[in-house]
């Protein structure tokens, strides 16, 4: 389970995260909404052990990342499409990464056949498009066999059938008993994704509910979302036909 | 979830397999050494067919590619370090690493290794072709002489310690055009200012501990008022600045978000 508490960063005058509470349990997708700059990704940086918090902690099965004696076994990261050396083959990429954590090297082979990129792995990763580089992404959080997933916004740059596959792969493993926390933007892809949700705007907790709770709280997930972000979303653009902008 | 059970806790040699899977599976890795050993035989042949004075220091002519070729280490070096951050493949190391230093130290551990048999190969290969090509009748050096040997393995080894030393400096400043100017200007532009305007700190300049006392057969060369650092002293002073380098980039690691 993973576990926030009184997460706090900031870099030089922006505040990014702002004593940011939640938990997300084992068992269901949870959905980690927000606008964009609503510190997802942050969060995420921060739970991993890449940027470090300025207050607060994040813990992964009561322990801080940098705790784990085999991270990539326990969990999985995909923070960035293109996290891999342009250069460098999908398998070496994956290989590098089970060498690292004394995973056996035939996890790399059913990693890659996970995500569909076994006939592609010895090509240079450079030459990979964006939804195949984020299918490697996914490979690389898969291939330890982790107890916790954390993904930022992986359904970004697939096609509409890439973005069913993550789905179902999001909620087949949900369903095997893991945590599985996915960042996204787009609330419409949350609704079918997850059960729960965290809501954040401006680094703060908005909400930490259901799909179907907060979907009731308006006439559509979507409307129940916006009313819910209304104050966080930091640039919204004005409609043209603003009266307060008229009268100026 | 089938293996969080397993005990234990990554070690030195996971990061070391690690980093030497990433090295290894990268193309230009090895262009780079190729290029570092065939330039060096290059000049040295080139230095050989040219040689008039059969007594001067013929190993420290054939070992005098090193100084041009221990740029490409030095560079291979800085990349080893940038590439990691320019792709992004950093966040992917620290996330099955999460101890920096041993990341780092390990990242030293691999290249260093690689730089110094790549380095030993390029010193011994044209340390015989240099020898090969010296004028009909003139005799080349030989490995038996009194410190040839010695030039010639220290020799390789400069290669080693400048590749550290770019390794150190790209882990410091994470950019690549601007660890590699670092490095250029530290190792080639900063000699020719010193040896300009301040000629006694001239022996302690990277370039002038690898081409005036690792390769010298004869250590304690003097030119002018200068006298070179013996070859066992500017191997020390070379290692302390590779170090200390790798120290900093080790500890901004540990400090610095990813």
């Amino acid at each position: 389970m993973i576990e926030v508490r009184n997460l706090s960063k900031r870099y030089g005058a922006t505040v990014a995260v702002d004593r940011l509470s939640f938990d997300v349990r084992p068992g269901a997708v949870t959905g980690f909404l927000g606008p964009n700059g609503a510190g997802k990704s942050t969060t995420m940086r921060l739970l991993l052990g890449l940027d470090l918090p300025d207050a607060g902690q994040a813990l992964i099965g009561g322990r801080r990342y940098r705790e784990l004696p085999w991270p990539l076994r326990e969990v999985g990261a995909l923070l960035e499409a293109k996290a891999f050396h342009p250069g460098r083959s999908a398998r070496a990429h994956l290989a590098a990464l089970a060498a690292a954590n004394g995973i056996p090297r035939s996890r790399v082979e059913e990693a890659l056949g996970m995500v569909g990129l076994d006939g592609v792995a010895g090509r240079r990763a450079g030459s990979l498009s964006l939804g195949m580089a984020q299918r490697l992404g996914i490979a690389a959080a898969l291939v330890g066999d982790p107890g916790v997933l954390v993904l930022d916004e992986p359904v970004n740059g697939l096609d509409p059938e890439g973005i069913r596959w993550v789905r179902t792969l999001l909620r087949s493993l949900a369903g095997e008993g893991r945590v599985v926390l996915v960042s996204s933007h787009l609330i419409g892809e949350m609704a079918l994704t997850a059960e729960r949700l965290v809501v954040i705007a401006r680094g703060r907790l908005l909400a930490q509910t259901s799909v179907a709770e907060l979907s009731a709280r308006s006439t559509s997930l979507e409307e129940a979302f916006l009313e819910l972000t209304a104050d966080g979303v930091e640039y919204r653009a004005r409609p043209a036909h603003d009266p307060e902008r008229r009268a100026r | 979830m089938t293996t969080a059970t397993t005990g234990g806790h990554y070690r030195f040699r996971h990061a070391a397999r690690m980093e030497w899977i990433k090295l290894r599976s990268l193309r230009s890795t090895w262009w780079t050494l190729a290029v570092t050993i065939v330039a060096a035989a290059g000049i040295a042949v080139a230095v050989g067919v040219n040689t008039e004075d059969a007594a001067g220091d013929l190993t420290n002519n054939a070992l005098a590619g090193i100084s041009v070729g221990l740029l490409l280490t030095g560079i291979l070096g800085v990349l080893t370090a940038t590439s990691e951050f320019s792709s992004g493949t950093i966040r992917s190391t620290l996330a099955a690493i999460p101890n920096r230093p041993l990341v780092l130290a390990a990242k030293a551990a691999v290249f260093g290794a690689v730089a110094l048999t790549v380095g030993e190969a390029a010193a011994f290969v044209a340390f015989f072709a240099g020898g090969a090509a010296l004028p009909a009748g003139m005799a080349g050096p030989v490995l038996g002489q009194p410190g040839v040997l010695r030039a010639v393995v220290l020799g390789g080894a400069g290669y080693c310690l400048i590749g550290l030393l770019g390794l150190g400096l790209g882990a410091v400043v994470r950019h690549t055009p601007m660890a590699v100017g670092l490095l250029v200007g530290g190792v080639y532009v900063v000699a020719q200012l010193v040896a300009g305007l301040t000629p006694v700190l001239m022996p302690y300049l990277p370039i002038a501990i690898v081409a005036n006392s690792l390769t010298a057969v004869r250590p304690g060369i003097a030119v002018g008022d200068v006298s070179f650092l013996a070859p066992w002293t500017g191997l020390g002073v070379l290692a302390l600045y590779a170090v200390a380098v790798l120290a900093a980039g080790g500890w901004l690691l540990a400090e610095r978000d990813a």
